[in-house]
């Protein structure tokens, strides 16, 4: 859609209102694999509750737009092996790495966090490869 | 008061990445996809967050947060090699499924099986990564 870049800036927008809103409020980082990850390896059971709520609105605010507005077109791959591998993948390697799209690519590159620059060039880059890898030369994806 | 403001963030970030396009993983893959249909969204959207995230780093400058506490240290600038090994890792996962961890949360409900799979996978990788991160910090 001619639209697209519109609707992204848009959303870009309120995802960057939710990053200050948990930053002005909470003190915290808004980083979605930091906040479940804290959760499931016990290091941020200090602040469970807070984690928790997060992640409430982040599944069910969503929940609520596609049973009003209907589900939006997701287009996930069905291929099991890809589903397990890239989840592992982004599991471990979010927590290694201590970040992901919105920590390190949100809420780092708008701190000129070098950390968060690197780390989003190298997720690029390693996307970028693999798509072209999987999907061009082994027609996979 | 600090879970209504954690549920108010969550719910906001839910809804900016339903009104980007992003938990359409062929957008995502579309935007990785430089040698195909290359689709430039993402950057707009990152672009649409990271002006409001700027404001609000510039505001918090000699503040505390408003509801206690302190504000995160500044960053860290040393790089290492867990950072780096850990973005790879994960900019691989990304590719293949379309997925990160936060629009995989925000379509948990209409993702069918294979979202459960992936955040199953996923849940399995964040439990098992203390372990492995431990081990690449010390010096071999």
């Amino acid at each position: 859609m001619e639209q697209d870049w519109l609707y992204g800036l848009l959303g870009g927008g309120i995802i960057g209102v939710a990053g200050a809103i948990y930053l002005l409020f909470n003190g915290r980082i808004m980083g979605a694999s930091g906040i479940a990850g804290g959760l499931i390896d016990g290091s941020g059971r200090g602040d469970g509750g807070e984690r928790l709520s997060f992640l409430a609105g982040l599944v069910g605010v969503p929940a609520v737009l596609a049973l009003v507005f209907g589900a939006p077109q997701t287009n996930i791959t069905t291929n099991l092996a890809v589903l397990i591998a890239a989840g592992l993948l982004v599991g471990v390697g979010t927590r290694i790495a201590n970040g992901c799209t919105s920590g390190h690519g949100v809420c780092g590159i708008s701190r000129l966090s070098m950390r968060g620059i690197v780390a989003t060039c190298f997720y690029i880059g390693a996307g970028g490869l693999t798509v072209a890898l999987f999907r061009h030369v082994l027609g996979v994806i | 008061m600090r879970r209504f403001y954690g549920a108010l963030a969550g719910g906001l970030f839910g809804t900016g990445l339903m009104v980007s396009g992003m938990v359409d993983t062929a957008k995502v893959r579309g935007w990785l996809d430089i040698f195909g249909a290359w689709d430039p969204t993402l950057a707009f959207v990152m672009g649409g967050a990271i002006i409001p995230m700027a404001v609000a780093w510039a505001y918090a400058r000699g503040r505390a947060p408003l509801l206690g506490g302190r504000f995160p240290p500044p960053p860290e600038q040393r790089l290492d090699s867990s950072l780096i090994i850990g973005s790879v890792m994960f900019g691989a996962g990304w590719g293949l499924s379309g997925l990160c961890p936060g629009p995989a949360l925000a379509s948990a409900t209409f993702n069918g099986a294979a979202g459960l799979v992936f955040l199953g996978a996923m849940a399995l990788g964040m439990w098992a990564a203390p372990p492995i991160k431990a081990r690449l910090a010390t010096p071999a």
